[in-house]
């Protein structure tokens, strides 16, 4: 009986499911899991794109009757910030790369059949998906979502007299994101164990594609973050609706007393900021990891510094756990403390310029494929300079106190955290769509996409930094009252129209992604050319990833153009190759 | 650098090196099962640590925190300490109890469960140790879990509730977080029992308890520390 | 297709940096004693990043083109894995760069909030609430006087939105007022507090940026060195009527406004 057992297990972790409903819905299978991640942030990307467009609408029509919405109010507006905001960092930035995608290729990239824990690994995503559902759910009860920005500081958070939407709202929200921490916290434990112990004979650290590493840190990053932010909500959650003091001092609303008393708005604000800032690096790194491994693929070349790649992500993420008081300059923080936080920032910056450097020595006399997740993993490049090179402003306390809560700062992150990781999303799917769907993308609509994205986005948020230079505060519904701003509508509706033409641009991708499916040309096994594991197997790969069989690596991932080697690259399971070093 | 690790006896610190050096992984025997087990608890506790990292700092940050008294301008700090109930103690010796009856469980689980995975023939299973060491330690986390209820009883009928001051508020948070945890670890032993009375398989039911049982160590610690936090920076 | 992208990032790399040197849209003029120091640093922080920004774009633009692949005819691509001395020049480089800037811009920090005020400043209790800046002065007495919450009543505006405790003795020469009226070259003491939710006092022209937390009184200061009417902002979400949470810094010559402290103090009696 005992070896009958083991017999079984040596098959697979758990047999292939023969029903519907165990097969697409409650699925086991990382694969199924990865791809209902996948869509689940396309859903929510489509979702906060549109609040976005209804906020550029509001800004620059403010009267304007939109069909079935009416107007938008000055309280609508903070609502659509606020859930934009949300939506996107954690059902989109958070979700896609490591949730999607992550799930889908991590074990089939480091030679496992699945996740370490199966059956955990369907509840993280239902958990996140119930968490999706109860967001979205704040928009229809009464009072509506709440306009305490994605950031939520109380006691405007915490407090349902503070204004509407903060009501049954606002408690939504905040038991939505608690929900999202318990998913995100289940999900970062399966890949640490999944990366630590599953490895095939051979996947030695040193030889785990970029991809795994980011992985792999991003999900240390959110075992250490989400758990903050988890009790964060806990006490924002109590203060609310148990009549607590953690956040809320004696205040008055409207000349009435709340009841509260001695509570800290400021204990807010380091919890979050101090799951905030590794939330950003959460967002990107799985970007970089990702556009590290495309320049090198096609440019047919190793990846410049692969030690170097592996330890500057390791530091940033390191030293994203030091550095969440950059958010605090303003705040009523000890200017001391801020100090040091400033000089911890700055330091940040060094680990991400050798990325860069790195990213430019990659392609540096390479013999480059302009293949559609190439451009995007170029303009990830491109984007992650830009919005890179607006850090050292705002990380230094004295100009931040021109810049701090102005459109400079939304323009900086928009950049960086959202453009950036969006464009190694879209990479991603360009570059994976093959084996995950058995057939290739359209080029040509690719190509479309992906200038319109490009310029479109420049075109978005690069006068966002003028605009925080002319002082242009965010979060502001009306440009009518502070006079100094009436100069600068015109740069508004400039990026209003360039919202416009960059959101069409999004519904190519769209109908490409799903045309695709359909009617795109029959992928092979390894249609890029690549050398990583997922590139062994069968398009679509089978239920256990590698059909009964382990691979055995015997390369580093990125062995392309060795000299005297018959092809311009050697499968990391090749075991061929001669090293000449 | 092209060396392969070779595939006799690989400890547990060389797999998590140089990978997992055999053949067909999925082919799990109990000690692998074991290793990726407590691999995911120790993940899992790093996380359940965080939380209570972040509730300590919050809790000393608030003791030592002024705050404004809007009548005067001035920083006044409010902070009064809470009496705790001398019933915490006995609550403390219970799951200390319970935390030694979990070692004897786990380790006559693992003594079964690896029998079971070499053996062919479940008669031969080894277990002459038949005390039901996994129901007396259910037993005592549910005893401790009522003794705290106790202590919140005891504490309302002083007037003290979640919202009367900042201590009694932390004082509820700190002992109620710790109660949810420490019930999802009878939840873990409730499983392994179901599992072990199916007789489904020996080996998974050890499985789970020797996970559980590194949970609820953490657990009993993480009680005397909040203790200790309690009691100590009042 | 190389040749595309060149073309695409070098135009948003010249057309970026056009506007940043062509300053169409730049800071407010500076009134603040301040301002010129940070102004100064915003300039040196901006030119030395504009390079690293444009070099950067430049060479990712160019390597894309040039390293286009054209067949492994015509070149075969550099089988290389990096470069360890160059991994560590620009490692010391960026290390240099940032943290570098950030020791030079350290005085004018410390200047602006490691010291507080001298202590003959003029001195401005302002408080936010949801949606207006209230400026209280202490008096002749130089004190402020109580404020009691349950008091608060945002309709009655002036002293009654602040609460002021009249019965208080060193409440009663008091003022409070809607528009800000400071001398101009003396150091402003400012102390920031907040009823409801956050609020942000924000002068642009004044390089001046807090928040108002309630529960905390923070004190901060500034020199104004031009009179005239410059706007308050607040930078901090408050609530539905952020957008609207707006007021006006008067700076005027010391002897206008002794006049008008005396003209609140006569008009309170």
């Amino acid at each position: 009986m005992a070896t009958g057992e083991f017999a079984a297990h040596a098959v697979h972790a758990h047999a292939a499911p023969t029903s519907w409903i165990r097969k697409y819905v409650f699925s086991l299978d990382h694969k199924v899991i990865g791809i209902q991640y996948f869509f689940l942030a396309l859903t929510a990307v489509f979702v906060g794109m549109f609040l976005s467009l209804l906020m550029r609408i509001h800004l620059i029509w403010p009267a304007a009757a939109l069909p079935l919405l009416g107007e938008i109010k000055p309280e609508t507006y903070l609502t659509l910030l606020t859930m934009h905001g949300t939506i996107m960092v954690f059902f989109v930035l958070t979700t896609a790369p490591q949730g999607g995608f992550g799930n889908y290729f991590l074990p089939i990239q480091i030679g496992a059949p699945d996740m370490a824990f199966p059956v955990l690994n369907m509840l993280s995503f239902w958990v996140t998906a119930l968490a999706f559902f109860v967001m979205i759910a704040a928009f229809f009860v009464v009072g509506g979502a709440p306009l305490h920005g994605w950031t939520g500081y109380p006691p405007l958070s915490a407090l349902p007299s503070a204004g509407p939407g903060e009501g049954l709202g606002a408690d939504l929200w905040v038991i939505s994101i608690a929900l999202f921490c318990l998913g995100a916290l289940m999900s970062a434990l399966n890949f640490i164990t999944t990366t630590l112990d599953m490895r095939a004979r051979g996947m030695t650290l040193m030889r785990m594609p970029l991809t795994c590493w980011a992985w792999f840190i991003t999900a240390i990053l959110g075992l250490l973050a989400f758990g903050v932010l988890l009790s964060a909500g806990i006490l924002l959650l109590l203060d609310r609706n148990a009549g607590t003091s953690f956040f809320v001092p004696l205040v008055t609303i409207n000349g009435q007393l709340t009841g509260h008393k001695g509570g800290s708005p400021l204990l807010w604000q380091h919890l979050f900021w101090f799951f905030g800032h590794p939330e950003v690096y959460i967002a990107i790194l799985p970007a970089m990891g990702l556009c590290s491994q495309l320049l090198s693929v096609f440019s047919r070349k190793p990846i410049f510094g692969y030690k170097a790649m592996v330890y500057a992500m390791l530091s940033i993420g390191f030293l994203g756990f030091m550095v969440w008081g950059h958010h605090m300059f303003m705040s009523g923080m000890s200017p001391y403390t801020a100090f040091a936080f400033s000089v911890m920032t700055m330091a940040i910056g060094v680990p991400s310029a050798i990325k860069t450097f790195n990213w430019l020595g990659t392609i540096w006399r390479g013999r480059i494929r302009f293949t559609s997740p190439m451009l995007f993993a170029l303009g990830f490049v491109s984007l992650f300079i830009s919005g890179g090179i607006s850090g050292p402003f705002l990380a230094q306390p004295v100009l931040d106190i021109q810049l701090h809560d102005t459109y400079f700062v939304v323009g900086h992150f928009h950049l960086i955290m959202g453009v950036a990781s969006i464009f190694g999303i879209f990479a991603a799917t360009y570059y994976w769509f093959p084996k995950m769907f058995g057939r290739m993308m359209s080029e040509s609509m690719a190509h479309w996409h992906f200038f319109i994205t490009l310029i479109g986005t420049y075109a978005i948020f690069m006068p966002m930094h003028y605009l925080g230079m002319a002082a242009h505060l965010r979060r502001y519904s009306q440009l009518t009252e502070l006079k100094y701003l009436h100069g600068l509508v015109p740069l508004q509706e400039f990026m209003t129209y360039a919202a416009f033409i960059t959101i069409a641009g999004q519904f190519i991708f769209l109908f490409n992604l799903f045309w695709s499916m359909k009617f795109g040309q029959k992928a092979s096994d390894n249609p890029w050319e690549a050398t990583t594991l997922e590139w062994t197997t069968a398009t679509p790969p089978p239920h256990d990833n590698f059909g009964g069989h382990i691979p055995v690596v015997y390369n580093g991932p990125y062995e392309y153009s060795v000299p005297g080697a018959p092809r311009d690259f050697i499968m990391q399971t090749d075991p061929a190759i001669v090293k000449a070093h | 650098m092209a060396s392969i690790p070779t595939t006799s006896a690989v400890d547990t610190a060389q797999v998590l090196l140089t990978g997992n050096g055999r053949l067909d992984q999925n082919a799990l025997d109990f000690a692998s099962r074991l290793r990726r087990v407590r691999l995911g608890v120790g993940v899992a506790l790093t996380g359940i640590v965080m939380i209570f990292v972040s509730y300590s700092s919050a809790y000393v940050v608030r003791q030592g925190l002024p705050t404004l008294d809007p009548r005067t301008g001035t920083l006044v700090r409010d902070w009064l300490p809470l009496q705790l109930p001398n019933f915490l103690l006995v609550n403390t010796l219970v799951l200390l109890l319970s935390t030694l009856t979990m070692e004897l469980a786990r380790r006559q689980a693992v003594r079964v469960g690896a029998a079971a995975g070499t053996a062919s023939d479940p008669a031969e299973r080894a277990d002459t140790d038949r005390m039901p060491w996994l129901a007396l330690t259910a037993i005592l986390g549910l005893s401790f879990l009522a003794g705290q209820w106790l202590v919140w009883r005891e504490l309302a009928a002083r007037g003290f509730y979640v919202a009367t001051s900042p201590s009694s508020s932390f004082f509820y948070l700190l002992t109620g977080m710790h109660g949810i945890h420490l019930l999802g670890g009878i939840f873990a032993l409730l499983a392994a029992s179901a599992v072990a009375l199916l007789r489904k398989s020996a080996a998974s039911s050890a499985v789970v308890v020797d996970a559980t049982a590194w949970y609820w160590h953490f657990m009993t610690i993480l009680w005397v520390y909040i203790l200790c936090l309690l009691e100590f920076a009042p | 297709m190389g040749l595309v992208l060149l073309v695409a990032i070098w135009l948003i790399t010249f057309i970026s940096a056009y506007f940043f040197m062509a300053k169409t849209w730049w800071l407010p003029a500076g009134a603040s004693a301040a301002a010129a120091g940070i102004d100064h640093h915003f300039a040196t922080t901006y030119f030395l990043m504009g390079i690293v920004f444009v070099v950067s774009q430049v060479a990712l633009g160019y390597f894309a083109w040039r390293y286009r692949d054209r067949g492994p005819a015509i070149r075969q691509a550099l089988y290389s894995h990096g470069n360890n001395r160059l991994e560590i020049i620009w490692t010391l480089l960026t290390l240099v760069l940032f943290v570098g800037l950030n020791f030079m811009s350290s005085s004018i920090w410390a200047s602006e909030r490691f010291r507080p005020a001298v202590s003959d400043a003029v001195q401005v209790e302002v408080t936010g609430m949801q949606f207006a800046w209230y400026f209280r002065y202490p008096g002749p007495d130089g004190k402020f006087g109580a404020t009691k919450p349950e008091l608060q009543d945002p309709s009655s505006g002036g002293e009654g939105a602040i609460g002021l405790d009249t019965s208080d003795p060193a409440a009663k020469d008091d003022f409070v007022t809607g528009t800000m009226y400071v001398p101009v070259n003396r150091e402003i003491d400012v102390i920031l507090r907040a009823e409801d939710v956050i609020h942000s006092f924000f002068v642009p022209s004044m390089r001046f940026k807090q928040d108002a937390v309630p529960g905390l009184a923070i004190h901060m200061h500034f020199t104004p060195i031009a009179t005239g009417d410059y706007e308050i902002a607040c930078s901090q979400l408050c609530g539905l009527g952020h957008y609207k949470m707006h007021g006006i810094l008067r700076v005027v010559s010391q002897e206008e406004f002794d006049k008008w402290a005396a003209a609140q103090e006569a008009g309170k009696q």
